[in-house]
């Protein structure tokens, strides 16, 4: 790989998040430097979502600050996560199941949509030619996944895996510099998890993208990311590359339930 | 048209090409979809990238008469590519793109290739796999830059950077490529392909211009084809079927050729360009009859109904309306009314309203598929050929289509049939040679100049040829009987509930048979009756679906039983294999023909126990996957007896 792996982009500084009387997340930090791969794994019930929902500003943690390319964001909200280049994918597949794939994919494009509701109402003169661009900007994503086949199908009429491979697709849309993805290998068979490790791993290597995913399949997350977090019952319990991660005493205990 | 294409001038594809850029250079030429619109390339852009591919290949050091392997699914820029090794003297050589690496190697070896292009990373990597074992390689371009940002290798281009090259190069010498074409010969070898091997290594077939040209003039004559046809190239370019319907054919009559976005949306593709000349194999037009099968079986009430209401009306009068013959006034309503309600939506369902003529080849396709298209209104025609006479010998004509059949002798074509049935021809479109293979080619053509097809056939009286076997399969049971097993395969294979079949019987008591169950087809059927499966062995060996596999075989017993010499062909005992035959494994060609000799050997204890009597055998079979992992599939295979039918006017034994 020739990417080089920059600054830090993404920092968390003693993020602590509550429900009622459950700690979800107690006083966590850890970075993100700019195009690497990070991932967060961690035993069910460890806050992994809970902090993918903290850095797009789905939750607001009650301590702590983001940092995002210097900026301070004690309190984010998704509008303006986006806004900055955050986009993501969701563990149970958050997508239109009545619209094609193409429709569901230009929804990621959203944002960056100028023209007003009228004009598009009427497809009309700047409407007209800024819809045309958004489309080949689609079309790039969906041959980038290799999906010309399911371009005109109803996302609720494909199989599982080829529907997370769209949610992928959607995230992609939106061009983000940041990219979260919740669980995208959860469910999948062999070969569908492989064709999704080929294609984080292209997304980051073409684009450049920074990508923070949680995983849950051990394999997967050695192999690819650069750098692994690992949490259990809201703490953070380990931090490093993925082999200084595995050796940990803590990290094994938390995962195979032995006492240390 | 005629009076330009058969001028002698115009006797080798680059000056063809050269031709329609100047008569027609603003037509279309080629399309090919690309981020979901299809883009266009008229003659003049065709011959302008070709030009620069041309003298790209000469500032890179090609040298007159070399191979050029071409590997890739159908893109505009792979068909360029041939023209433009043609240009220089060179010969294109278009391998197989499924083909894994080390089948790739004996190929690239034997014709000493230097320079290739290839579609994309996946076929890079597999040409660096085998890098050590080819010193002579110099020149490895790729079409889609996709993935390559990381490959530094100095002799691995962007085939943009040799377009680019090329048009510098033109700038300072243009006359050059001109002279090259000049210097081209009609009875020079114009393509190379290598036959997938029934048995034994691949052969290279050397084919001139003169033959392909002559087989490509007799073809669009034949049907008078015109420039304004429209057809998708969407087999394998190393097929010669392809060759002659994509390269030959659309540079003879300058016709336009239609690249799909990639393998699984050719349906789509295939009804977005709805073209107006169709190749298949039967395959293809299996597939598609059994989806249309399948969906229908989930559609309501109300449309199934009146789907096989109007299919009855095809069956008695379809085929007869499209070959011009006497049918009753009621029929010929009926038939109306079903065109507007079933046969029309059908066919632009299928992506064949506008197909005015359509080819099949390559396997014997079953009278009852056949039959279907015709019926439905699609001109479905059979055509006969091998790679090595341009897949041009025999033609049906128009009008005077029968099942059995393929055809009369196509134009300038000699056919004759040998004392022992097989089947000799001789004419224009014949191979040169084999390369690098004199004894191969001394023993394919005889004394006179015929090419030994190596199928047995018989004429009938009106001069149809009719194709029985390959001449060394058609053997005899041990009581003298003829036993043709292609014959009894395809019948089998019509079956939708049936993928491949394989059967024996060659000096044997009886015929018996492995099966594939068709996964899709046994699949949808399990699924409507709550049937759970796992997958393809655990679906196989279950006892409803033997059930099923049975009443289809013993459907042909009873057909058979009726067709003379055939009758002792009936098949007494079959099983369902525990794993599809497939390429990968070496027990089909990569155009999906069973490979006989191999398949009876690998399976020798199943034989056994066909022939032995026994109701069960176990076995364990290796499996290549498609990443080129090992596997293994073991089951306990059932054996069942089927029941067959006394020949009438002979005692039962």
């Amino acid at each position: 790989m020739s990417r080089q792996i920059g600054e830090v982009i993404l920092d968390l500084q003693k993020v602590s998040l509550a429900f009622g009387g459950v700690k979800a997340l107690t006083d966590i930090s850890f970075d993100v430097r700019e195009h690497e791969i990070r991932a967060i794994i961690g035993p069910n019930g460890a806050g992994k979502s809970s902090m993918l929902n903290v850095i797009n500003g789905v939750y607001r943690p009650q301590e702590g600050e983001i940092i995002l390319r210097g900026q301070h964001f004690s309190k984010m909200n998704p509008y303006k996560a986006a806004k900055a280049g955050i986009s993501r994918t969701f563990q149970n597949i958050a997508l239109f199941k009545g619209m094609n794939v193409i429709d569901n994919l230009m929804t990621g494009r959203n944002l960056k949509i100028r023209s007003n509701l009228l004009q598009q109402a009427f497809w009309w003169g700047p409407a007209r030619r800024e819809e045309l661009a958004h489309r080949a900007k689609v079309e790039e994503v969906i041959d980038f996944l290799e999906i010309q086949h399911i371009r005109k199908t109803p996302v609720g009429r494909l199989p599982y895996g080829l529907q997370k491979r769209v949610d992928l697709g959607r995230a992609l849309a939106m061009e983000p510099s940041i990219l979260l993805l919740d669980e995208p290998m959860a469910g999948m068979n062999v070969e569908e998890k492989q064709d999704m490790c080929r294609f984080i791993l292209d997304v980051n290597d073409q684009f450049g993208t920074t990508i923070v995913l949680i995983e849950h399949d051990m394999a997967v997350v050695m192999d690819i990311s650069d750098r692994v977090v690992v949490l259990d019952y809201g703490k953070k319990i380990g931090d490093g590359d993925p082999d200084a991660v595995r050796a940990n005493p803590e990290v094994i205990s938390a995962y195979l339930g032995a006492s240390h | 048209m005629p009076e330009t294409t058969s001028s002698p001038a115009l006797d080798t594809f680059p000056r063809l090409l050269v031709n329609h850029a100047r008569v027609r250079g603003d037509k279309p030429a080629m399309r090919e979809k690309d981020l979901g619109i299809w883009q266009c390339w008229t003659w003049q852009d065709v011959a302008d990238e070709v030009c620069a591919m041309a003298c790209g290949l000469v500032e890179m050091g090609f040298r007159r008469g070399e191979n050029v392997a071409i590997v890739g699914d159908n893109r505009p820029r792979m068909y360029m590519m041939m023209t433009a090794v043609q240009c220089l003297g060179g010969v294109p050589l278009p391998l197989y793109q499924d083909a894994v690496a080390n089948e790739m190697l004996f190929v690239l070896v034997d014709a000493e290739v230097r320079f290739l292009f290839v579609e994309d990373q996946e076929q890079v990597d597999k040409v660096l796999e085998l890098q050590e074992q080819l010193p002579q390689l110099k020149h490895l371009f790729y079409g889609d830059p996709r993935g390559m940002r990381h490959y530094t290798q100095p002799f691995i281009h962007d085939v943009r950077e040799l377009l680019e090259m090329g048009r510098v190069h033109h700038r300072q010498h243009p006359d050059l490529l001109a002279a090259e074409i000049a210097r081209g010969a009609s009875l020079d070898v114009s393509v190379m392909l290598y036959t997938s091997g029934t048995t034994g290594r691949p052969k290279g077939v050397c084919l001139t211009h003169h033959a392909f040209i002559s087989a490509a003039r007799g073809g669009a004559e034949f049907d008078r084809l015109s420039a304004d046809e429209d057809i998708l190239s969407y087999l394998p370019m190393a097929w010669v079927g392809d060759h002659l319907f994509s390269f030959a054919q659309a540079l003879l009559t300058g016709f336009t050729i239609n690249c799909p976005e990639s393998a699984e949306t050719v349906m789509n593709d295939l009804r977005e360009i709805g073209p107006t000349y169709y190749f298949a194999p039967p395959r293809v037009f299996e597939n598609l009859l059994t989806q249309v099968m399948i969906r229908m079986q989930d559609a309501s009430a109300i449309k199934q109904k009146m789907f096989h209401y109007f299919m009855g009306v095809a069956r008695r009068s379809g085929a007869e309306i499209l070959d011009g013959r006497p049918v009753s006034t009621a029929d010929r309503l009926l038939y109306a009314l079903g065109r507007f309600f079933v046969f029309a939506p059908l066919k632009n369902v299928l992506g064949m309203s506008r197909v005015r003529v359509a080819y099949t080849a390559g396997a014997a396709i079953g009278p009852d598929l056949f039959r279907f298209y015709r019926s439905i209104g699609i001109n479905l025609k059979q055509l006969y050929g091998q790679t090595e006479t341009c897949a041009y010998v025999c033609l049906q004509p128009d009008g005077q289509i029968k099942f059995d059949s393929v055809g009369k002798p196509a134009p300038g074509v000699e056919v004759k049939i040998a004392d022992n049935g097989e089947i000799l021809v001789r004419g224009p479109m014949l191979l040169k040679e084999y390369y690098k293979r004199p004894d191969a080619t001394a023993e394919a053509l005889n004394a006179d100049g015929y090419f030994m097809t190596g199928d047995a056939g018989i004429f009938d009286g009106d001069g149809h040829l009719k194709i029985i076997d390959r001449a060394k399969d058609v053997g005899k049971l041990t009581n003298g009987a003829m036993f043709a097993p292609n014959y009894i395969e395809n019948k089998l294979k019509f079956f939708p509930y049936i993928k491949e079949a394989v059967v024996f019987g060659d000096r044997r008591e009886m015929v018996c048979a492995f099966i594939n169950i068709d996964i899709g087809a046994v699949g949808n059927w399990a699924e409507r009756r709550g049937l759970a499966y796992s997958g393809y062995t655990d679906l196989g060996a279950k006892p409803e679906v033997y059930g099923l596999i049975q009443e289809s075989i013993e459907q042909i017993n009873s057909e058979l039983v009726g067709e003379g010499a055939l009758a002792d062909s009936q098949i007494h005992r079959f099983l369902i294999l525990h794993k599809e035959l497939d390429p990968d494994d070496d027990e089909l060609t990569r155009t999906r023909k069973v490979r006989r000799g191999f398949v009876a050997e690998k399976y020798g204890v199943l034989i056994d126990a066909l022939y032995g009597g026994k109701d069960s055998q176990f076995i364990e079979t290796a499996v290549k996957f498609e990443d080129g992992r090992q596997g293994k599939v073991a089951a306990d295979l059932v054996i069942r007896d089927l029941k067959t039918f006394a020949v009438a006017g002979r005692a039962t034994a």
